[in-house]
Parts: C-alpha cells; structure tokens; sequence
C-alpha cells in the first residue's frame, strides 16, 4: 500500500513540476522584460523580477515603431477575425442546413484545402499578392484566409445541431427573406460557436508569422511577431528590450486565455473531437 | 416593421446557398486554385521575378533533376524527418500516459494543469523563439547556468552547434505541442465507458492490466489521428527553426528544414522556378509518409473493412 502510495504521490509531483517547466519560459520572459541589460548579463542570472521595465522599453521604441506595430497587429487580427465570422457562418450554415447542387463535391473541396501543407502556398500566395499589388498592404493579411476551411467545418458542425430546420421552414414561410433569416434566425443560434471561431482566429492572426514574413516591407507596415524578429541580431541583442516588446505582445494572449481556456481548448481541438 | 426589399432583389432559395457559399468560392480560387496551378507551371520554368514575367523560360524537368541533385535539398529533407521524429514520438511517449494520470487523478486542479500545458501551443512563435534563444544562450543563458551550478557542466553552445541546435529545436516543437496531444488524449478517454474498469476490477486485473488491456486498444483511434496529425506538421515544420536560426538554417544548415530550404530559395536565392518544383516534390513526400502512416496505425477493423470495400 505505501509503495502504491508513493508512486501516486511521486506521480503527481511529475505533472506539477511538468506544468512549471512548461510555465517558466513565459515566466522568465517577464523577469528578463524587468532586468536592466547588465542585471541579464549576471551570473546566476536573475530568477525574480526587477525595476527596470520601462527603461527596457524606452530602449525598445526608438529601434521600432511599437505602437505602430501593436496598431496593425490589432487591426489586422479584428478585421480578419470579422470577415471570418461573415463568412465561415455563411458558408457553414449552408452547408448544414441548405441542399444544392454540388454540395458534396464542394465540402469536399473545403476539408480537402485544410489537408494542403502549408509551405505550398509559400511561393504562390507570394506570386499572387505582387499580381494584385497587394505586397506591404494589410488587406493581404486578413482577406485571403477569411473563409478558412476550418471555420466552415467548425460552423457546420455546430449549426447542424443547433438551429432547427423547421424553424427556418417557418420563416420562410411567412415570407422572410433568405439572408434575414441567416442574419436574424441563424447568427443569434451561433453565437457560442461564433465566439469560439472569434477568439481562434483572432489569436492565430495576433501570432501570424508567415504572413507578414512574404507580403510585408516597410518596418512601419510590421505587424508585431515580424517587428520583434527584425531586433534579434547575433552579437548584442538588447535582450531586456526584446523581452520586455515579447511581454507585451503575450499579454492580450495570456488574458484571452485566462478568461476563456475551456472555449478555446474545446474549439481548438474539436475537430479532431468530433 | 421590417423594412422589404423589393420582389427583384431579393435573394430566392434557389440562389441563397450559392450566395452564402461564394465567399469561399470567390477566395479560394483567387487565392488557393489559380495560385497552385500557377506553381505547377513555374515548376518547369526558369524564373527570376526581379526579371519581370517576360524572363520565364520552359525548361521541362530540370528544375527537378536539379533538386534531386542538390545536396542542400537532401540534407534538409533528413533534418526534417530527423526533426519530426525526435519532436513527434516523444510527444506521443509521454501524452498518453500523463492524460491518463490527469484524467483518473487530478480533480479540481485539472482544467488548470491542462491550461499549463495548452498555453505554449497559443503563443506566438516569436516570443518563443526570443524566450529559448535567451534561455538556450551560451554565457548567460539559464540553461546553461542551471546545468553548471547542478551537475558542474561546462557551457554549451547550444544553438551555435550542429549537435546541440538539432536537440533545441526539437525540444522547443515538443514542449510546444505537447499539450495539445494531451488534450486529445483526454477527450478520447472520457469516452472510454467506466463499467469497463469496474468489470475488470471485479476480475482482478490490476492497474496496469487495466492500462495495456482496455486504455491503449480504447485510444488506438486517437493514435492514430494524433500520430498522423504530428506527422504532417512535423513535415512542415518551419517557423521555429526558421527563427530561431535567423532565417538561415543554422551552422552547417544543421536546422534547415525542407520548409525553410524552401522559402530560402526562393526569397534567398531568386529562384522561383527550382523552389516551385521543390515544393511539388515536397507535397509528393508529405502525401505519401500520410499513406503509409494511415496504413501502418489505422485501427485493424477500420483496415479490414476498408479492404473489404475496395
């Protein structure tokens, strides 16, 4: 019994300490974002948090155009996150509650793009956005994706069991017009799923990389992950100042995920759930 | 009280599924089709883009002879596979058997133990990549730091060697992805009916009977899709060794990823026609380890009645 005891006990320890080491990166980014450059440079480094945050941050601005960046970030991420909502609720709701023609072949189509890896797109999204001179413009960040297989699928999933057909045949019986019963019937029904699909997307463009990397140019145009990149140099990186610019642009994540990491464990995975 | 459009402009039944269907369709072709195919057609093209569309010649298969040939291409697609396998397995080893103790074990602590686990998974690249490239640094680096005051190690240049950048790399990919494997196996074994364990209990089979008998068998589905799941992502690994090398590969390209490899060529090296057919090459790699991973750990049922069928 005590043997049995002991590895239970022991067990439990290994998960904890397999949380903490899974937290202490994030941790220590936020001491480092509070260590003044020689406080770094000490030996044993710092394990506990500083003064120095601001003074990090002064060093920060004059090499990039922070607030610049953090604008577009959140620019990009809420328009990007409005066009999905329109359109991944559209096309989900059609597939699950409309018939058509081709309706088989076309979600088809839509699961067979979410199989597509992602270094394919690489040179042709590339080829594409200097077609359409889209190259440095926001609008190549947030249009292209906004009808995301994944959204449709997770719509889909959710408007089948959540609005009721018979309730659409009712509207339409008494003369309502087909998008006011999307706008007024269905959207209201999809609201939990419509906030699951808000907050994955919004993350997934706050923490685009790929993006930004092909289509942007101008350092004043970076979005944040490419403007914080543009600071890392082999020889005398100013880590507190680099520290304290990955702090703050973490933080709307980790505050997104405090208030709702149920909903978007759930969303995140649900396709493999379901 | 509703304002009515009239007769003419409003949108019949018979339509509306295309219309609320067509921003996919509209954004697909422009920016998934016709971009695809296009890259198919630069496959057998030289091409510069700074020579402007005029400079594009055919060249039939060269572009993919010469990436057969490249040493470059060869080496990548090992540090891929050699990525993916020593990131990805792991993941797998240890998910299964700490969804397993979370779920029959932790209680009121579970949602935030598996929020711990989950949190890497959502954060950006970029903050992780900064995060490691502190922690794994020569001098001053925590790592280095904890290993010397604990076991008296000399300092390692982890990211600046070929036999210690490989192992940093797919140390990050695991602890990134770890959790969200966790969190798959935790669905799957809330599926799993309890009366089960309560029968093989009253039989006598003890815990780990009950883990080799009825847990792994009851999760070989999940398996499966996570180890599929790992595979293509592993294959497509980019953005961590991308950026935690400084968009080069690493000393020797000893992080250089096909993906990587890929995007050097072209955005590196101008060459769009040779990195097109690389990726179609790519593809065909990626398609078929998928094939075989679904041969090699579908469920056997799933197997037989699928051969049945064909």
């Amino acid at each position: 019994m005590t043997t049995e005891r002991m590895s239970r006990w022991s067990a439990y320890l290994l998960v904890l300490l397999g949380a903490l080491i899974m937290l202490a990166p994030f941790y220590f980014m936020f001491v480092f974002a509070s260590q003044s450059r020689s406080a770094i440079f000490n030996l044993p480094p710092p394990l506990w948090f500083g003064s120095d945050f601001l003074e990090n941050f002064k060093i920060l601005t004059p090499r990039l155009p922070f607030w610049h960046n953090l604008g577009w970030s959140l620019y990009v991420a809420l328009a990007s996150t409005a066009l999905t909502l329109l359109f991944c609720s559209m096309g989900g709701y059609a597939f699950a509650l409309m018939e058509f023609r081709f309706k088989k072949a076309l979600f088809g189509l839509v699961m067979g793009t979410m199989l597509l890896p992602s270094f394919m797109n690489m040179i042709p999204t590339f080829m594409i956005m200097d077609a359409l001179g889209w190259i440095d413009q926001h609008r190549a960040l947030y249009i292209p994706g906004a009808a995301s297989a994944f959204g449709i699928f997770l719509m889909r999933q959710f408007a089948s069991s959540a609005v009721p057909r018979e309730l659409i045949e009712a509207a339409r019986m008494d003369g309502c017009g087909e998008f006011s019963i999307y706008w007024r019937i269905v959207l209201p029904l999809l609201k939990p799923a419509l906030g699951t699909l808000g907050l994955i997307t919004f993350i997934a463009s706050w923490n685009n990389f790929i993006g930004p990397l092909i289509v942007m140019r101008s350092a004043d145009h970076y979005t944040l992950p490419l403007a914080l990149r543009s600071l890392q140099s082999p020889v005398n990186t100013e880590w507190g100042a680099l520290m304290a610019g990955s702090a703050l642009a973490t933080i709307p994540l980790l505050l997104l995920f405090a208030l709702s990491s149920r909903q978007l464990i759930a969303g995140l995975t649900s396709g493999a759930v379901k | 009280m509703t304002m009515r459009l009239p007769a003419s402009l409003r949108l019949s039944p018979r339509w509306a599924p295309y219309v609320f269907v067509s921003p996919f369709l509209v954004l697909f072709a422009v920016f998934g089709v016709f971009p695809l195919l296009f890259s198919l057609h630069l496959a057998f093209q030289s091409w510069e883009p700074t020579s402007g569309l005029g400079s594009m010649e055919f060249v039939g298969l060269e572009n993919f002879a010469f990436a057969l040939e490249d040493e470059w291409f060869w080496k990548s697609l090992k540090n891929t596979a050699w990525l993916a396998l020593v990131s990805g397995v792991p993941q797998h080893l240890v998910a299964i058997p700490l969804a397993v103790f979370i779920h029959t074990s932790f209680k009121r602590l579970r949602d935030g133990v598996m929020a711990a686990y989950f949190l890497p998974y959502i954060t950006s690249t970029v903050a992780i990549a900064i995060m490691f490239s502190s922690l794994f640094s020569t001098d001053y680096g925590l790592i280095n730091a904890a290993l010397s005051a604990t076991l008296g190690m000399e300092h390692i240049d982890w990211l600046g060697h070929p036999d210690t950048l490989k192992p940093a790399v797919a140390f990050i990919v695991f602890w990134r992805y770890i959790g969200f494997n966790v969190v798959l196996y935790l669905a799957a074994l809330q599926t799993i009916p309890k009366d089960l364990y309560e029968a093989a209990t009253m039989d006598g089979a003890g815990r780990w009977q009950q883990f080799w008998c009825i847990t792994l068998p009851s999760l070989r589905p999940m398996i499966f899709f996570g180890v599929t799941l790992s595979v293509i992502g592993g294959l497509q690994l980019f953005e961590e060794p991308f950026i935690l090398t400084g968009g080069k590969g690493g000393i020797d390209q000893s992080a250089m990823t096909s993906a990587v490899y890929l995007y050097r060529m072209a955005f590196d090296f101008n060459d769009f026609g040779g990195a097109s057919a690389m990726s179609w090459l790519l593809f065909l790699v990626v398609v078929v380890l998928t094939w075989l991973t679904n041969r090699a750990f579908r469920p056997r049922d799933e197997q037989r009645s699928g051969q049945e069928a064909s």
